[in-house]
């Protein structure tokens, strides 16, 4: 379980994230909404101290690691998580096989005899198969996602960051993205935050669903409740979309 | 950033490289990519400029000599002197800033600003381990035996230069060398390149780490590292050299 109390974040002046608290529950897929801009991937880089937060605790299954300065203890933190960074963070120089085995060199203990095998498993869920030799520069922007996820995964994480998880992909892809973080949350039981400014995604795929406005939650609900609220920024966030949406249907049907 | 901040933020980083130097499992892979990206493809580079720098050293002081004494002197000595002492390790160091030294910034520094560091850290590995470790081993084993291949390359080119144009014999040329230089003048070019290394590698990375704002960021921090290397190649080659005088050396 996550626990998040009173965490707040600024850079400089600005101020990011204020007295942000919420419990993530093993299991459960929580998603994180709100405009570009609000916070969202401060929020879950934050959990995992890949930002340092003002102030505020960050407790992972009974650690807090919101103030430590100790890189063992953040490093053995991080080991519980995977995460797939908005456009990839594949690393250039290796090939896909290289990019997945990744996480196995430096966080399992799994002979190296063993990497193809699990390499071809992990890039079979995500539904790619004969791309080992291939470079990320090879690879089409869903493929080098779905070569991400493999490689979030392989390490098998007790939880799961999604940073922006369909941004700029065609609807074909992004139905595949949104299977696949099912597909991991259902198979290997993952819990799994997602950050998306996509407010159908999360409210098709969430357990729960978190609005960020302003560095704050204005609401946090079950998916059914969310659509019902009467908050003012939630209201207007869903209009925005709704008629985004519409706009984006319009254009597809010219 | 202030000039304070950068200095304390360089020195947080070396301090990590240091922590980590001693307490992770050496890469060996990436260390060895390191030394062939930083040494071996600078090797063609080097060499034309050491070669030539010790063709124009004899020729200069060839025809200066012989202004002088109607005789082309000491070349040997000269040109090794000039080339053991400054010319090798400066040059060597200076094309090595410019070259791999701006190689290692683009790379750290596009790696930085497309969450690739990020990415490390969320696979159980830390970026002064896996990128910064093997880049400062490079730069400090391959620097010095470059500086030794250039020095060789450029006492080459100075014979070539005095036996060909001046007409001064090898044997000659070699003797003025081996009488009136000793291992003191090479070690003092030598231990030289030690510092320079580990001041582009310190520049190089550092930079890399600090880059933000997409390709143009990349581009000004890549600039930024090549300048800043090669002034202080220069401004510490004076301290140094001083230094070692002092000592005897």
């Amino acid at each position: 379980m996550i626990e998040i109390k009173k965490l707040n974040k600024a850079f400089g002046e600005k101020v990011i994230l204020k007295d942000i608290s919420v419990e993530i529950r093993e299991g459960e897929l929580f998603s994180v909404i709100g405009p570009s801009g609000m916070g969202k991937s401060t929020f879950i880089k934050c959990l995992i101290r890949l930002l340092n937060p003002e102030s505020g605790q960050i407790i992972v299954d009974g650690q807090d690691i919101g103030s430590t300065k100790n890189e063992f203890t953040l490093a053995k933190v991080r080991r519980s998580f995977g995460y797939l960074f908005q456009e990839g963070a594949l690393f250039d120089s290796l090939t896909v096989m290289e990019n997945v085995a990744f996480g196995l060199k430096y966080l399992t203990d799994i002979p190296k005899s063993d990497y193809p095998r699990i390499v071809k498993e992990k890039l079979a869920l995500v539904g790619l198969k004969d791309v080992e030799q291939l470079k990320p520069s090879e690879l089409s922007v869903g493929m080098k996602k779905r070569v991400s996820l493999a490689r979030s995964v392989a390490a098998e994480p007790k939880y799961m960051l999604y940073d922006e998880p369909t941004t700029g992909l065609d609807p074909v892809t992004t139905g595949m993205v949104k299977d696949l973080i099912l597909d991991m949350r259902e198979k290997l039981k993952i819990t799994s935050i997602v950050v998306t400014h996509d407010l159908n995604l999360a409210l098709e795929i969430s357990s729960r669903v978190a609005m960020l406005n302003d560095g704050e939650f204005v609401e946090v609900s079950e998916p059914s409740k969310f659509r019902q609220s009467e908050n003012k920024r939630v209201k207007e966030f869903m209009e925005i979309s709704h008629l985004s949406r519409t706009a984006n249907g319009k254009k597809d049907c010219e | 950033m202030g000039l304070a901040e950068a200095l304390g933020s360089t020195a947080l980083t070396l301090k990590s490289v240091v922590f980590w130097f001693f307490r992770s499992k050496f890469e060996l892979r990436e260390t060895a990519k390191q030394a062939v990206k930083i040494g071996v493809d600078s090797m063609t580079v080097v060499a034309l400029t050491s070669f030539f720098t010790g063709m124009v050293l004899a020729l200069q002081m060839g025809q200066s000599m012989k202004n002088l004494f109607n005789e082309p002197m000491y070349i040997g000595t000269m040109v090794a002197f000039s080339i053991l002492k400054e010319l090798g390790p400066v040059m060597t160091c200076v094309v090595v800033a410019g070259r791999a030294g701006a190689v290692v910034t683009a790379e750290i520094g596009t790696m930085k600003v497309t969450e690739q560091i990020d990415a490390l850290y969320t696979l159980g590995t830390n970026p002064t381990r896996y990128l910064l470790v093997p880049r400062y081993i490079a730069f400090m084993v391959t620097l010095p035996l470059l500086t030794v291949f250039a020095d060789f390359l450029g006492i080459l080119g100075g014979l070539l230069v005095a036996m060909v144009k001046l007409g001064v014999s090898p044997s000659v040329y070699m003797n003025d060398i081996f009488t009136f230089l000793d291992v003191y003048d090479f070690m003092h070019g030598f231990i030289k390149t030690f510092f320079f290394a580990f001041m582009i590698a310190t520049v190089s990375c550092y930079k890399g780490l600090h880059t933000e704002g997409g390709a143009e960021g990349v581009g000004k921090s890549t600039t930024e590292a090549v300048v800043a290397s090669m002034v202080l190649v220069l401004v510490m080659d004076y301290f140094i050299s001083a230094l070692l005088v002092a000592v005897g050396i």
